[in-house]
Formats: structure tokens, C-alpha cells, sequence
């Protein structure tokens, strides 16, 4: 998939796949093109070059047939102010042309599955951030989707409200729903999806399970040891280590086979010196750089 | 962007549906406005201006000013209505409330949602025109039967200035910069466009610029219908507005899948 946006190319050719069932993850800063791409797989944005078919469909024809079998939930709130819990959900219902009868019945099902039964008459304006979310991934959910589209969903949420979010996704997951996610913690990704696949600028870097990944890109351990003693530089550079020097801090992925791990903890640490396993958000940081991006 | 007419379905029918549920809460806000605005200018005009403005020659009737006025404001109810929805009222929605966003997450066209805004804005301009035609057929200034054709009319002109309304908010940066349409189209039509005096005396130049605004030809059908008698042809009119309706929907969908799609 390629898109261009007048001069500017936000995606700059990249392709994945994802098979039926399976929790997806599209990682990469602010930026790097992810709500591009995520635009351009429910029908919003028009691809500028590429192809993408949703459930075998081409989406620039068959737009209505795929849309009315996905759920989406996007990064803004679009939630209709103007209507209460209850209206937003049977009014959405609507465009999905559901009967009645259905409507009423999905509605109940999805109010106490989000634990909104006692806000069905409350204005939108009167939730809480939390609930606001959890209505919009109601929302997204009337049709019963094949697959769920969620751009950033925790983003402004407490702790409480991100775990409660998380559960009622693994829920989901139990009932065969595919779920195509992007995010900026790095916790989420690792601990609801399968795959993940990491962009920057517009392309594709990796893609892999979490574990795959961080055992590629990060190692086994992080080692960081600030501010670096002398001779730690060389050392590194003898060995032909994986580290990033960030001036009063050296970042040192140590994978499981060299025992360099081992010689750094006895000739290196020194000072301040910790020793943990290696994470995505090592992987990240590493592959993305850890310059400011806005 | 182009426009694809084939993705225009019955659907929009559900967009519709939404804005007519919101509608309904504020029903009482909104019907306030067409039932007491023909009243204060029937009295200011009835009391007030009476002695200074005498009868007025119109398509061979002689017609207190108060007669003449009143299908003209019915007109210019109409525009008002479906202009300001289609300029804050979507504008709102789309920019704000973003919630166009989240019907474009669904099985509905861009195309049907500007559909359906459009409509609703004709709906609006059509239900004002109907309460105030409620109000002034038992004053006697609206003749019965004719009137109930008043709401046709009032529909398909609403139609226009939605459109008309469309292609703004397809076009403009912020929303304080409605005024500006407001103050060179809106506020000229509603002071030039025969409601507020008959075309008779004014030289040619004005009566060529005044036939050219939708406006006139809203008031001469109302006026027609109201009155039983009116200075220009009915079918041109009609004419005028289904084509005008026909040629700015397009460039309202145009004007506003160039804005929303990216």
C-alpha cells in the first residue's frame, strides 16, 4: 500500500497479512503512518497506489460489503454528542441497515458486556473518559464483526480502564474475532497480539510474534550502566556488542549466548548499574530511534 | 475526489434518521422560532408601519403591505432554515463532533451523508414553512387549499440553499467565516429579492439580478400560492429551482469530497 497526501508519501509501500482470527498489531511513533494505513483498510482514505483486499474483496469496489462486516474504532472520539448511550448504539444499528428486533437485542448484549447497563440514558457528554471508550468499542461491535479495527484504543485511559478493556478484548478473542490494533504501549501490543509488525516513516521495519521480536532485536537482557567507566566503549566495540550510547547512559542488549552479560557485571558495574530482561519497548526504542518525533 | 451518483442508495435514509432523532429532543426550541417570527413582523409591520407604507400593487391585485409581506417571509423562513443548517448545523457535525468520521466507519457513503444533510435542511425549511403557514391561513393572509402546496414548495427550495449551504462548508477554514456568505448572499437576497417590495418600480438592471437569486423565485410561488395571483410564470420558477437544486447538490458533493476524503 502506498499514500501520498498532496507532496508528502505517509506510507511508502507496505504489505502484510493478516489471517482470520488472528490479534494484529501495527506499531511505530507518531508519524509513522499507522492511522494512514488503517484509514486506507476500512475504505476512509483511497489508496494512492497498492492493493488491499479485505476478506478477498477489493475495497475501492466492494467498500459496502466489507465495512458492513468489520468494526472500527477510531483514534478521535465520534461519539454523537447530540444522542444518549443507548441512541448512539441503536442509531449506528441503523446504518448497518439491522433490523429492530436485533438492534434491541445486540444493544442489551453489548451495554452489560462493557458494564454501561446503568448509563443507557445518560448523555455521552456525562461519561467518563473509560466509559466513553468503552463505548465506542460497543459501538464498533453492534454488527458482530468479523474483524475489529482499533486505532489506539487506551490511549487517555486510567490503568483500571485500560485492564478492563484489555479483558473484554481477550474475551473477544475467545469467540474467533480478528482484531487489527495499533497502539503506543508497548504492554498492550505484547500482551494482546499474536503479531506485530513495526513502521517508521512510512515502511515496514519487522514483523514478528513479541517474543520473536524482542529476542532478534533486543536480546535476552538489558544491561544499563550510567555514567559508562572508562574502557566500558572499547570493550563494547571490541566484542562487536549491540549499544546505544546516550551520553550519561550506556543501553546494552545482551543476547544469551556471548557471557558478556557476565564480564560486564563483574568489570563494569560499577556505579549505577541495572540489570532486567529485554522488552519490546527496547525493541522499539531501538529500531525507531529515540529522537522526539513531534 | 470525484463523486460516484452509484453509491448514493436509499441508506441515506438512516442518516436522516439520526438527525431527525436529535431533532426531536430540541423540538420545542425549534418549532418556537417559525411560530412567533411571522407574528412579531405581522405586528410590527400590521401596527407599526401601517400608516406609513400605503397599499401595494401586485399581479393586478391592490394588497395592504401586510398581505404582500407575509408569503415573503415564508419564503425567507426557507432560506434561513436550510442555509443555517447546512453552514453551522454540519459544519458542527463534521468538524467537531467528527461525527461523519464515525458513519464513514460504517456501511454508508460519504455521498449519503452529505444526502441526508442536505434533505434534513430541506426537511427543516419545510416544517417551519408548514407552521408558519399554520399560523397565517387562519389570519387570512395564506388563501385555503393553495397553501398546502406552500410545504412543496418550501422542500424544494430548501434543497437549494442547502446545497448553496453545502458548498460553503466544503470550502471554509473556520466557522466564523459563515458570516461571510451570510453578509454577501444570504442578508442581499433577503432584502432585494422582492419580499420586501414589488419589482414593478425598480429599473431593469435589479429586477435582471433579483430574478437571478433563488430567493425570488421561493417568494413569487409562495406568493403565487398564498395570493392566487402572481407577476411571473410559475413554471419557470419551478424550473429554475429544480435546476438550481440539481446543479448545486452536485458541487456541494463535490465541494465536500474534496474536504473530507484523504
Amino acid at each position: 500500500m502506498v499514500k501520498r497526501y498532496g507532496a508528502i508519501t505517509a506510507v511508502k509501500g507496505v504489505s502484510f497479512c493478516v489471517p482470520r482470527g488472528e490479534f494484529f498489531g501495527l506499531l511505530g511513533p507518531n508519524g509513522a503512518g499507522k492511522t494512514s494505513l488503517i484509514r486506507m483498510i476500512y475504505g476512509f482514505s483511497p489508496l494512492s497506489e497498492g492493493e488491499l483486499l479485505v476478506f478477498g474483496k477489493d475495497i475501492g469496489t466492494q467498500w459496502r460489503y466489507i465495512r458492513s462486516r468489520i468494526g472500527v474504532c477510531q483514534q478521535d472520539n465520534t461519539l454523537d454528542p447530540d444522542l444518549s448511550v443507548e441512541q448512539n448504539l441503536h442509531v449506528f444499528a441503523g446504518y448497518f441497515n439491522m433490523k429492530p428486533a436485533e438492534t434491541r437485542s445486540r444493544t442489551d448484549e453489548l451495554l452489560e458486556f462493557f458494564a454501561l447497563q446503568h448509563k443507557r440514558r445518560s448523555k455521552v457528554m456525562d461519561l467518563s473518559g473509560g466509559m466513553a471508550r468503552r463505548l465506542v468499542l460497543a459501538r464498533a461491535l453492534i454488527n458482530n464483526p468479523e474483524l475489529l479495527i482499533l486505532d489506539e484504543p487506551t490511549t487517555g485511559l486510567d490503568p483500571q480502564s485500560r485492564h478492563q478493556v484489555w479483558d473484554r478484548l481477550g474475551a473477544l478473542r475467545e469467540r474467533g474475532l480478528s482484531l487489527l490494533l495499533t497502539t503506543h504501549y508497548m504492554d498492550e501490543a505484547a500482551s494482546l497480539c499474536e503479531r506485530l509488525l513495526i513502521v517508521d516513516h512510512g515502511k515496514a521495519l519487522v514483523e514478528g510474534s513479541p517474543q520473536e521480536l524482542i529476542e532478534e532485536h533486543a536480546g535476552r537482557n538489558i544491561i544499563e550502566i550510567s555514567p559508562a567507566p572508562d574502557g566500558l566503549l572499547a570493550f563494547l566495540e571490541a566484542k562487536g556488542a549491540a549499544y546505544d550510547d546516550l551520553g550519561d547512559r550506556i543501553v546494552i542488549y545482551a543476547g544469551a549466548e556471548s557471557g558478556l552479560e557476565e564480564t560486564l557485571r563483574t568489570r563494569f558495574c560499577i556505579d549505577q548499574c541495572t540489570i532486567r530482561p529485554a522488552g519490546l519497548e527496547d525493541v522499539f526504542l531501538r529500531l525507531t530511534g529515540r529522537g522526539l518525533r513531534e | 475526489m470525484s463523486v460516484r451518483y452509484r453509491d448514493i442508495s436509499w441508506r441515506f435514509l438512516k442518516v436522516l434518521h439520526r438527525d431527525v432523532v436529535v431533532a426531536k429532543r430540541l423540538w420545542k426550541v425549534n418549532f418556537l422560532v417559525p411560530l412567533l417570527e411571522p407574528a412579531f413582523y405581522i405586528l410590527a409591520f400590521g401596527l407599526g408601519f401601517r400608516t406609513l407604507i400605503g397599499d401595494v400593487d401586485y399581479a393586478g391585485l391592490k394588497l395592504t403591505y401586510v398581505e404582500f409581506l407575509a408569503p415573503a417571509l415564508i419564503a425567507s423562513a426557507v432560506m434561513w432554515n436550510s442555509f443555517f443548517e447546512t453552514t453551522f448545523g454540519s459544519f458542527v457535525r463534521m468538524y467537531y463532533q467528527k461525527t461523519f468520521d464515525g458513519i464513514l466507519a460504517t456501511p454508508v457513503s460519504l455521498e449519503e451523508i452529505i444526502v441526508a444533510e442536505m434533505v434534513y435542511a430541506a426537511l427543516r425549511s419545510t416544517a417551519a414553512a408548514a407552521i408558519m403557514v399554520a399560523v397565517l391561513t387562519p389570519l387570512g393572509f395564506v388563501a385555503f387549499p393553495a397553501c398546502l402546496l406552500i410545504p412543496l414548495v418550501a422542500f424544494l427550495g430548501g434543497m437549494v440553499f442547502a446545497a448553496a449551504g453545502m458548498i460553503f462548508t466544503g470550502a471554509i477554514p473556520t466557522i466564523d467565516m459563515f458570516n461571510l456568505p451570510i453578509f454577501l448572499f444570504i442578508t442581499p437576497m433577503f432584502l432585494f429579492s422582492s419580499t420586501f417590495f414589488p419589482m414593478t418600480d425598480v429599473p431593469v438592471w435589479g429586477r435582471v439580478l433579483s430574478w437571478a437569486t433563488p430567493l425570488y423565485h421561493v417568494v413569487e410561488l409562495t406568493r403565487g400560492l398564498a395570493l392566487g395571483a402572481m407577476d411571473s410564470d410559475p413554471w419557470v420558477s419551478l424550473a429554475y429551482l429544480l435546476i438550481a437544486s440539481i446543479v448545486l447538490g452536485d458541487l456541494a458533493l463535490r465541494s465536500m469530497k474534496r474536504r473530507l476524503v484523504k
